[in-house]
């Protein structure tokens, strides 16, 4: 780890529109007949591992694959419902990859390398051709080509999308790509399968073990590099869009193995959610952001009116974010909407049963357009609506509050998408990725297919040239002492024989977090984070049960053993949160912001990424950094005004 | 509100499973199912016993993981919509409710309310896909595709692989789920060359993992969270004597 200390990305020389060919020229590669002696473990099967186990087995490396789901095809991608982006052009609106790599760099609010977004932006065009080339069936214009739509406040139509389950039909093409390579015998399936820790020899990812989730038997499993796709932490805060599975067990043990955690404290908070109606709730439904294009988002102005939306008159409203931001209006970016949400509730005008929620009102749209234009554009989003909620989005306005959404801290990786851990790699939405201190709308699954596709079969044969790892089996001492570990681990947790459930604890935690390290963060309530985490920590490991046996499907032990991790995932986040001492992109710090309430970056103090390593435990981490430059992008202020 | 619950409860596959009653006050009827069953659960656990085994993970009808018979019905009482998006006020305040596993020859069962679906992923296997490898893509719109025959595409492709066709089928056919898939292929240029193999290979899986023939009840177009259409099935079938008659 030493020649890795400090960080270095790898980033290619040359001009930033050349670096990737460049590289791709540059770097080693495996002949057909070496890559059938090479075995890679992939771990998950979402956008991300689906197209990387694909496209490596299709290459002629020995592929295994696991996930926690019954089958690949479940992944959490499944459920990514608005696009994904890519510079096609074909709109000829003046869409280009160098246009799609300056909005990704500007709307991660210059937090982000720049020569990992060109890359992305360049291969963007490719997914859609390759995916298209699968049979995904993209919506078409009359004339049979491709459809586009704007999303998430682009001044360009450059976001394709099947419907509203798009993430659905690029997984099913990817799972489809992969399942083809199971037939192939080139890539072998782990399903039920939950990696818990990482096996290192000689300072090298050499295999990881997982717990069967069914028979509860712990596994070994030797390779010569690991891929690490088990997306995002957004369940750090119990209630988030994100599926009841997701978790960061996979990424926050190989932290703990030497990896680098970077930017854990930027979290997007997606401002179009279904309210949370109560305690017992377990998740929280995104509705897609293409709402606010004709709904109007207000609350009352006076606190604590609780008439009926329709008794409020229109003098007695307050459309907020109309009056602060006149260019934008109900457009303004994730961010700032889900931050001005969050004030006003907090001022105490918020509505519904909690005081949680605004109105999102379509009462003008329906007058202007009617309903059936209306109904054309958002029918369906309108039932789910009425579904869940019960109230019927045609007669009264809706009620949203943001949700915890995505993830862009991560594992931190090199241009290679190599961790600081040789061997290891992280793909997709697991690694720190290309999307600064905030994403872009329809971009996720753009990043977990170039990486998976188009990216890591260049750089990890470059890695396995390189390194030429020396053959291992799970008969190394090093594999017996992960699974005692891990063992052990297992035991403890099953031992403790207390009242409290991992869902309460989690909802415990998900609460100071989302209260402390959510929207808005000050010194004062990171600090409190800090002190009460450790706490809840204890309280767990005194008072948790888990109920039956632990060599069996036992769905209280998995769900505590991710809990356990993100009692230490959440001291983390609040840790980065604390030192990084400036707002920018979904970090807002209430201490940094101008005299109109908006967020304020310190480019010159922290122009850089900060990555965390793991020193023991009941240690302060250390933190490390990445300094950033710019050549091409010149960091300007953000402003919606 | 309350409700009574008969939860089919087995250990384990080769242990005998059996209803067991079971009884939860202070429901909110905004509350879903799910989250009904976690508030059991969670009951269960402080009382010291083992909590009832069900699976889910997206929680919005996207995913396919989630799955149960209630009340005789595969996704429950309310059409075109999955297990987790039923609602707590789709019942009765005090109604007793059935919860059963999607049972099948093909599905085999693991716990409690936990079958065994990989033989889907088998299927899959055989030709749900278009052979293509990554980075041999022409340009995506070189292609022209007609936007019905895309939006047809896609009306089979919404199929989330669930096996609620499986479960309500009296013969535990898998054809809808099948015929689906062949179905998206039929209606794309991609799905053209492999078109002959696809079919007959994936009906043979289907045969070899012992799902039921169709004898054309529908009840699977019925069960089915996305409303796909049993015309499916009837692609799949004109598919296949086509494949037959091309002697592959
Ligand atoms: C509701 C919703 C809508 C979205 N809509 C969009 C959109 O329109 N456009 C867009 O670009 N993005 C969208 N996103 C974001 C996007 O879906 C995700 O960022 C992306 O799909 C992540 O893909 P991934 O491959 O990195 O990880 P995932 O799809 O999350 O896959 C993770 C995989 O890892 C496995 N795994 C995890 N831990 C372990 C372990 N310990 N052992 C073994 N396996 C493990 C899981 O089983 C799974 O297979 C949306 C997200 C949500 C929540
Ligand atoms: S849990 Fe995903 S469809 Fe029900």
């Amino acid at each position: 780890m030493s020649d890795k200390y400090p960080l270095n990305p790898n980033i290619p020389p040359g001009p930033v529109q050349e670096k990737w060919t460049s590289h791709k020229f540059n770097m080693k590669l495996v002949n057909p007949a070496n890559k059938r002696k090479h075995t890679v473990i992939v771990v998950g099967t979402g956008l991300a591992g689906a197209s990387a186990a694909a496209s490596l087995g299709e290459l002629g490396y020995n592929v295994l694959s696991f996930c926690i789901q019954d089958s690949p095809r479940r992944a959490h991608s499944v459920a990514a419902q608005g696009g994904i982006n890519a510079a096609k052009n074909y709109q000829n609106d003046g869409d280009s990859v160098y246009r799609l790599f300056y909005d990704t760099v500007k709307g991660g609010d210059f937090r982000s390398r720049e020569a990992n977004v060109y890359r992305l932006s360049e291969v963007s065009t490719n997914i859609i051709d390759q995916c298209v080339a699968q049979g995904v069936p993209f919506a078409r214009e009359y004339g049979g080509t491709l459809a586009n739509r704007s999303f998430g406040g682009a001044q360009v139509s450059r976001t394709f999308y099947a419907r509203g389950q798009t993430g659905q039909q690029l997984l099913l093409g990817a799972y489809g790509s992969l399942m083809r390579q199971v037939e192939e015998g080139k890539v072998k399936l782990f399903p039920r399968r939950e990696m818990l820790d990482l096996v290192k020899i000689d300072g090298v990812a050499r295999g990881i073990i997982t717990r069967n989730l069914v028979s509860g038997e712990l596994e070994k499993y030797a390779a010569d590099a690991v891929l690490l796709c088990t997306g995002g932490y957004s369940t750090v805060f119990y209630l988030s869009t994100n599926a009841v599975n997701c978790n960061a067990t996979a990424a926050w043990r190989c932290y703990k193995k030497g990896a680098y955690f970077a930017n854990p404290c930027y979290t997007q908070i997606h401002p179009t959610c279904i309210p949370r109606f109560g305690e017992t709730q377990s998740k929280l439904t995104l509705m897609s952001e293409s709402l606010r294009n004709d709904g109007r988002v207000w609350v009352p102005r006076r606190k604590g009116d609780e008439r009926k939306p329709s008794e409020i008159p229109e003098s007695e409203r307050d459309y907020y974010l109309e009056t602060k931001y006149p260019a934008f209006g109900n457009l303004v970016p994730r961010d700032i909407a889900s931050r001005n949400a969050k004030e006003v509730c907090d001022e105490g005008r918020g509505v519904g049963p909690t005081g949680f929620a605004v109105y999102l009102d379509f009462a003008e749209a329906i007058n202007r357009l009617g309903k059936d234009v209306i109904a054309q554009r958002y029918g369906n989003l309108f039932a789910m609506y009425h579904e869940i909620s019960g109230d019927d989005p045609y007669e009264t306005p809706m009620m949203i509050y943001p949700a915890p959404h995505y993830t862009m801290g991560g594992l931190w990786v090199d241009y290679n998408l190599m961790t600081t851990i040789d061997g290891l790699f992280a793909l997709g939405e697991a690694n720190f990725s290309d999307h600064g201190a905030n994403r872009l709308g329809a971009s996720a699954l753009m990043q977990g297919l170039a990486d998976g596709y188009f990216v890591i079969p260049y750089t990890l044969g470059n890695y396995l040239a390189s390194a030429q790892p020396k053959p291992v089996t799970t008969d190394a001492a090093e594999f017996e002492e992960a699974v005692k570990n891990v063992q052990t681990g297992v035991e403890k947790l099953m031992s403790i024989n207390g009242h409290t459930t991992a869902d309460e604890i989690h909802r415990e935690l998900g609460n100071i977090m989302i209260d402390e390290v959510g929207m808005a963060r000050s010194e004062k309530g990171l600090k409190k984070a800090l002190e009460e985490i450790p706490k809840i920590r204890e309280k767990f490991w005194k008072d948790l049960r888990i109920p039956g046996d632990a060599k069996d499907y036992n769905k209280e032990l998995e769900k505590a053993g991710r809990v356990a991790d993100f009692l230490e995932l959440g001291e983390l986040m609040a840790r980065d949160a604390l030192e990084r001492k400036e707002s920018c992109g979904g970090h807002f710090r209430l201490e940094s912001q101008d005299k109109d309430g908006e967020a304020k970056r310190d480019d010159k103090n922290f122009t850089h990424v900060a990555a965390w390593r793991f020193l023991g435990e009941d240690k302060v981490p250390e933190r490390c950094v990445e300094p950033l430059e710019y050549e091409y992008v010149k960091p300007s202020e953000r402003s919606y005004k | 509100m309350k409700v009574n619950l008969r939860i089919w409860r087995q250990p384990g596959p080769h242990a005998p499973g059996r209803l067991v009653d079971y009884s939860i006050d202070g429901i909110d009827p905004s509350q879903s199912f799910l989250e009904m069953l976690d508030a059991l659960n969670e009951k269960l656990i402080k009382e010291g016993k083992e909590p009832v085994a069900f699976e889910s993970d997206c929680r919005e009808g996207i995913c396919g993981n989630c799955g149960l018979v209630i009340n005789g019905v595969a996704h429950g009482p309310k059409a075109a919509c999955t297990t987790c998006e039923v609602r707590m006020r789709q019942f009765e305040d005090g109604q007793t409710i059935t919860v059963e596993p999607f049972r099948a020859k093909a599905f085999p069962m693991i716990k409690d309310l936990v079958v065994n679906r990989s033989a889907f992923d088998r299927i899959m296997s055989k030709g749900g896909f278009v052979a293509v490898n990554s980075g041999s893509a022409q340009d995506a719109n070189l292609q022209p595709i007609h936007k019905d025959d895309a939006e047809h595409a896609m009306d089979a492709a919404a199929c989330i692989g669930c096996g609620a066709c499986v479960a309500a089928c009296p013969n535990a056919s898998a054809s809808l789920f099948v015929g689906a898939k062949v179905s998206q292929y039929t209606w794309l240029p991609q799905g053209k060359v492999e078109r002959h193999g696809r079919v007959l290979k994936m009906v043979k899986q289907m045969d070899a993992e012992g799902f039921g023939d169709c004898s054309n009840h529908a009840e699977c177009e019925a069960a089915c969270p996305k409303e796909i259409s049993v015309s499916n099935i009837s692609r799949m079938r004109r598919e296949y004597t086509k494949a037959l008659l091309a002697g592959v």
